[in-house]
């Protein structure tokens, strides 16, 4: 157990040396505070509490930037320690191979979440400042939704990295590979519903269908959960209009978010437990 | 108690298949405690391998390893990791760490107080290097830094592959006595090489692998009797006195003329005494002799050769 802090801290002070963590902090900071300040601007005065406005933006972008940075962070970390040789000594140690891949994801989870935690908090922040409503006039439920929603959606990712990792041989094919699950999960998983529910096809497709497949991807489910789980935020987003029986409790989109979550770091403790040095 | 009668390693009928291609076949090696064992062999021949299926990190395709007495497939074998070093045939840290960073990152893992690191820093002469980047060390620094790794938590079983390449003839000279001061402290070293000539006298025994079989494994003088590879004895001498030697010897030894005043015997290292004998009983006036024992690479090269022979034939 010692040895997993000893893991964990030192995945931290990597990313701390190599600027990783300052870019995903910064990355992150800067997205939430041009959101804060452009995101509020259109709605004018509104009932709708500021934060709101922006917990709507900040989680349409966050869909794209939080499964990309995570990826970045994470699918060099098994493949790219063995090619540069120092996994086949750390494999001689003490330890197994099941808490070196977890102390790589602990390590990772924590700087991405402070990266999370830190950018969001600023956003807030500045919409609090600037605003002229009392502190707890703001929608701080919906936030707070947003925040843990981030982290998970954030921990999904980096769970995917490590897989990718400890699958593939060469650091190279591990960088594609994390670029085509981005591409796949955030961009074209969308597109290719949208497709086939403008096609002909789509009078075919139960409504039910429709429902599972969209929450079959974690970055959809993310959108959901914070979207069309609270009547103002589904209000700003278009998701009002919806049927009863077109919704989803947010309990279950939250359990959808956190099998996504187990299903990877089960996956990538089995592969690097066999994977072949 | 127990632990000194145990050997510290004991291999069995390990062998090893990628596909098609056989990396090892039924190859045994025990290592008893103290022990120091050449692993000899040239690239390819399953050396490393071999070391990886001793250390766990590969299974053998059949065979069964036992390092310290436990299974190395066993779980528990994962603590008595603690007890071993191994020095990696190309050790690699991360650039950008300290080398004290790094050696107190594999401290931590293996549980040994920090105390040691500096131990081990003034041990190899790093102290001054210690807080530089690993990226600004020379080859040799790094081998050192690597040697130091492989001591932290005072090993009992000691892997070093290729502990000395790269380095000068002094830090060489350096890691071969901390190798002696290891074995003197009961452990076991394993030492894999095919730069042989320089590590005779502080091996106990070799193994030789060629192309994934062990053809050889006693010690450096059964070897060398088993195969009877011959010793040398140069003499200077007149030319007069080489002639008579040359005469006296030709019809039962190996005799080369090299120059009008150098003649050399090849004779079983087991004759020498007797021959330098006679060659004292003729009364000639001598200038030099000079008298060479096969070195390991010697009797090395005489067992890959006979494994050629025998695939000729």
């Amino acid at each position: 157990m010692n040895n997993l802090f000893v893991l964990v801290a030192k995945e931290i002070k990597d990313s701390y040396r190599n600027r990783w963590a300052a870019t995903a902090i910064l990355v992150m900071t800067a997205l939430a505070l041009v959101l804060s300040f452009i995101g509020s601007a259109p709605v004018g005065s509104t009932s709708m509490s500021p934060l709101t406005v922006t917990v709507v933006s900040l989680s349409s972008l966050s869909v794209f930037f939080i499964p990309l940075i995570a990826l970045l962070l994470s699918y060099n970390s098994i493949v790219g320690e063995e090619e540069r040789g120092t996994l086949l000594l750390l494999l001689t140690y003490p330890i197994s191979r099941i808490w070196i891949a977890l102390g790589k994801y602990i390590g990772q989870f924590a700087i991405l979440s402070l990266a999370i935690v830190f950018g969001y908090g600023v956003a807030a922040l500045t919409v609090v400042l600037t605003g002229d409503h009392s502190f707890f006039e703001y929608g701080w439920g919906i936030f707070g939704k947003l925040i843990l929603s981030s982290v998970l959606l954030g921990a999904v990712f980096l769970g995917i990295g490590i897989f990718i990792s400890s699958v593939l041989k060469e650091s190279a094919t591990a960088a594609a590979w994390a670029i085509a699950t981005w591409l796949v999960f955030v961009v074209l998983f969308d597109l290719a519903l949208l497709g086939l529910l403008s096609s002909p096809t789509a009078s075919y497709l139960p409504d039910m269908v429709v429902k599972w497949m969209i929450l079959a991807n974690p970055a959809d489910a993310y959108r959901m959960f914070n979207l069309a789980t609270s009547e103002d935020t589904a209000l700003l987003s278009g998701m009002a209009g919806l049927r009863s029986d077109q919704t989803v409790s947010a309990d279950l989109m939250f359990g959808v978010l956190m099998a996504w979550v187990v299903l990877p770091i089960a996956a990538f403790c089995w592969t690097f437990q066999r994977r072949k040095i | 108690m127990k632990m000194t009668i145990k050997a510290a390693v004991s291999a069995h009928g390990v062998s090893k298949a990628y596909g098609q291609v056989n990396a090892l076949q039924d190859v045994s090696l025990t290592l008893n405690r103290g022990e120091c064992l050449a692993l000899v062999g040239h690239n390819g021949a399953g050396k490393s391998t071999f070391i990886k299926i001793l250390l766990g990190l590969v299974s053998p395709t059949s065979g069964t390893v036992q390092v310290m007495g436990v299974d190395v497939h066993n779980h528990q074998f994962e603590a008595c990791r603690q007890k071993i070093g191994f020095l990696p045939e190309q050790i690699l840290f991360q650039k950008s760490m300290t080398g004290r960073e790094a050696l107190s990152f594999y401290a931590h893992l293996k549980g040994s107080p920090l105390t040691q690191v500096d131990e081990l820093f003034q041990k190899f002469d790093l102290e001054a290097a210690a807080d530089y980047r690993i990226s600004t060390y020379s080859k040799g620094m790094r081998q050192k830094l690597g040697m130091a790794q492989a001591l932290l938590g005072e090993p009992e079983f000691l892997v070093l592959d290729e502990p000395t390449s790269g380095l000068d003839p002094m830090a060489r000279q350096k890691i071969y006595h901390i190798i002696e001061e290891e074995k003197r402290k009961g452990t076991s070293i394993l030492i894999s090489s095919h730069v042989l000539t320089e590590i005779d006298d502080r091996i106990d025994r070799v193994l030789i692998l060629n192309s994934g079989q062990a053809v050889a494994d006693g010690t450096l003088a059964g070897l060398t009797r088993q195969r009877v590879v011959h010793s040398r004895i140069v003499i200077e001498a007149t030319p007069q006195a080489c002639a008579q030697i040359e005469t006296i010897f030709s019809h039962e030894l190996d005799v080369h003329r090299t120059s009008e005043r150098n003649v050399t015997l090849h004779c079983e290292q087991a004759r020498k005494i007797p021959i330098l004998n006679s060659i004292y009983a003729l009364g000639i006036q001598l200038i030099d002799i000079r008298i060479t024992d096969p070195s390991l690479d010697e009797v090395f090269r005489a067992y890959m050769n006979l494994d050629e022979e025998m695939a000729y034939e």
